[in-house]
């Protein structure tokens, strides 16, 4: 809660639309250009220019708050119009003013915006705010929509159930039987709040593009992608609830207070490493054992049972870079050469959006040592083109990332996603 | 793991020890108006020094947070030492930043928010700087940066070879009685420290005129209990 308030208050804003409704039906149908001004008179021979100054009919000035003594503002409606006399007749009579609203058209439209977002439950997924961040029941009612207008082309699948019981939902889309498959998620930290934005973000654009787009259309006629936006949902709905900076799972552990545990360090893939914690307290506590999380059990058992997924994209943020295995141990990855440049192709696509410049490299090196994380163990599995991601930004915001970065990283991030799946079709293996 | 001689700029030995600096930096030359933010790491190496400890030298460029992606880079170089001490000592800097007075001042803005917050009637309060979405009014944005850069001094302080930290976000913000024509200003700021990801919450009071720039008067770490089954009451 702030207690320094917005600049323009609840009050003011009610005021507003009332005058604007007003005008309205007296025939006006635009307030663009029309201010509203703050004028501090300063003693009484003031006050007066100023009721003389509302007297001026023509100029269809409107006092929210009328002249009537210099210890307070006047606040004054100002066509556009009249502004140009009103501020001559100001400075001419040395009446200090500043301008509280510079264009009522805009106000109106932001407004506007806002009413919409906060309407009520969007019908479509057209009619979804991509532009904000979202719960958990919004998500799942997006991939419902989603599934509904396109069912042609999306399935949805429930590979399990969270530690609290809630349905693990993958978004399949598929263009035809017994496939290989490209797998993305987003949210396994549930603090990471850009990355289920932009899963979202990106579940649109596959169906907006299958059929559009010549790449796209081109990889779902070969492969099925499989996206998994809320991929720790307890979690998510705790960042919600109770605590913003919530990362792990909210599986309690025995002989502990302490509940959670990190489902990026509980992959079989150099499990209980020093670059996991013991710690049931902590934030990269690795749990009582691999795939002890039923979270990353789930996808466990459908990467195993899938058998033909070709590529694997885990996106977490922030920091801007793009992570190829290993991160438990520094010795190389065998197919090291290639993941190194089909990254720094990514990047390159990437960066070419909106300038964002993103580092690339092993985990280990690149970030810090982290065993039992999933990549490597998808790698392992034979995956070759496991891939990190951690978006935007670099620590300015961090995980409170502003809604208004949303877009432009799901699209920035997009180009570098088709970058990688594009590869992954010319390079089958 | 040691790595001594040339680092690769990218990763994080480098990267590291390029955020002391920039937490050094900051406490230096942050205001209402401006916190420095990393941009890029150009040259980067590392040598054990004889006294025992490390000293890294970076090459590399800052942006000005403040003047959003309109700003120049700013070129700097800096040695960074950390100590090999049985008990934790800050890391120790030097810093060398060219243009930094070229750098469009913000003495203006300075002046402006200074006079208007130093009256004795201000009683700024606030919490949750951002909210969950990212939201910042724009009155509370020169807060957030005084609280960024108070917030530095504690980074600058608890960080090693071992650490990289952010600041998450600010928990609250409670002005003060001004004293000695500062303003006065009690924080409590969330940290982010990457390697272990752990939060951490830090209380802390500072002031700052424009004159003085900004000084960390007391530091108090606060426990948090986010991963216990209930909250603390």
């Amino acid at each position: 809660m702030i207690l320094a308030r917005k600049f323009y208050s609840s009050k003011m804003k009610g005021l507003l639309v009332l005058t604007a409704l007003f005008v309205a039906v007296f025939g006006k149908k635009t307030f663009e250009g029309d201010q509203v001004l703050r004028i501090t008179a300063k003693n009484e021979a003031q006050i007066f220019l100023l009721k003389e100054l509302s007297e001026q009919e023509h100029l269809g000035l409107d006092f929210w708050r009328e002249p009537v003594h210099e210890s307070l503002p006047v606040d004054v409606y100002v066509p556009f119009h009249s502004l140009q006399a009103v501020r001559v007749f100001l400075r001419y009579n040395q009446i200090q003013y500043n301008v509280m609203i510079m264009d009522v058209q805009d106000l109106l439209d932001d407004e506007e915006r806002e009413m919409v977002k906060y309407r009520t439950i969007p019908r479509s997924t057209d009619d979804f705010v991509y532009t904000a961040y979202h719960d958990l029941n919004s998500i799942y009612s997006f991939m419902d929509m989603l599934v509904a207008e396109n069912s042609n082309l999306v399935s949805k699948i429930v590979i399990g159930q969270s530690y609290e019981n809630r349905p693990l939902n993958v978004l399949k889309f598929s263009t035809g039987a017994n496939r290989p498959g490209i797998w993305f998620d987003t949210g396994i930290h549930s603090r990471e709040w850009v990355t289920q934005a932009s899963g979202i973000w990106f579940a649109k654009k596959i169906v907006t593009d299958y059929g559009r787009d010549p790449v796209l259309t081109d990889i779902l006629n070969n492969y099925d992608i499989f996206l998994e936006i809320v991929t720790n949902p307890d979690g998510f709905a705790y960042t919600h609830s109770r605590d913003r900076m919530w990362r792990k799972t909210r599986k309690p552990n025995s002989g502990s207070s302490c509940v959670g545990v990190d489902p990026n360090r509980n992959w079989d893939a150099g499990f209980g490493g020093g670059g996991s914690s013991s710690n049931p307290c902590t934030e990269t506590y690795r749990g009582p054992s691999a795939h002890s999380e039923p979270e990353v059990k789930a996808i466990v058992d459908f990467v195993k049972s899938h058998g033909k997924l070709k590529a694997f994209l885990s996106i977490h943020s922030y920091s801007q870079m793009l992570l190829y295995p290993y991160g438990y141990t520094r010795t190389s990855a065998k197919d090291q050469v290639e993941l190194h440049e089909l990254a720094r192709k990514a990047v390159s696509e990437l960066q070419s959006l909106h300038n964002t410049a993103y580092t690339y490299g092993s985990v280990i090196t690149t970030i810090y040592q982290a065993d039992g994380i999933t990549v490597d163990w998808t790698y392992e599995q034979g995956i070759k083109y496991s891939y990190t991601f951690e978006l935007r930004d670099t620590g300015r915001y961090g995980f409170l990332l502003p809604a208004d970065q949303i877009i432009p990283t799901a699209e920035e991030t997009w180009l570098a996603l088709m970058a990688i799946m594009e590869h992954t079709k010319n390079n089958p293996y | 793991m040691a790595s001594t001689g040339d680092l690769e700029p990218t990763h994080y030995p480098a990267r590291r020890a390029a955020q002391v600096a920039l937490h050094y930096l900051n406490t230096h030359h942050g205001s209402p108006f401006r916190v420095f933010g990393l941009q890029q790491v150009h040259k980067a190496s590392a040598e054990d020094v004889a006294a025992g400890g490390r000293k890294y030298k970076l090459d590399f460029s800052v942006t000005d947070w403040g003047s959003g992606s309109a700003g120049p880079a700013l070129r700097c170089s800096a040695d960074v030492l950390f100590p090999r001490t049985e008990r934790h000592s800050a890391p120790k800097v030097e810093l060398h930043c060219e243009a930094l007075q070229q750098i469009n001042s913000t003495a203006q803005e300075d002046d402006a928010f200074y006079q208007k917050y130093i009256s004795p009637d201000s009683t700024v309060s606030a919490r949750d700087i951002p909210d969950s979405f990212g939201n910042m009014s724009e009155e509370m944005q020169p807060f957030w940066r005084l609280a960024r850069v108070a917030a530095s001094f504690i980074m600058l302080r608890e960080s090693s070879e071992n650490t990289e930290f952010n600041m998450a976000k600010v928990a609250s913000i409670t002005q003060q009685e001004s004293s000695e024509e500062q303003l006065m200003l009690e924080f409590v700021v969330l940290l982010h420290d990457f390697p272990s990801q752990e939060i951490v919450q830090w209380k802390l009071l500072a002031s700052w005129s424009p004159d003085r720039g900004v000084r960390v008067l007391q530091t108090e770490w606060q426990p948090r209990c986010p991963h216990a089954t209930k909250p603390p009451n």
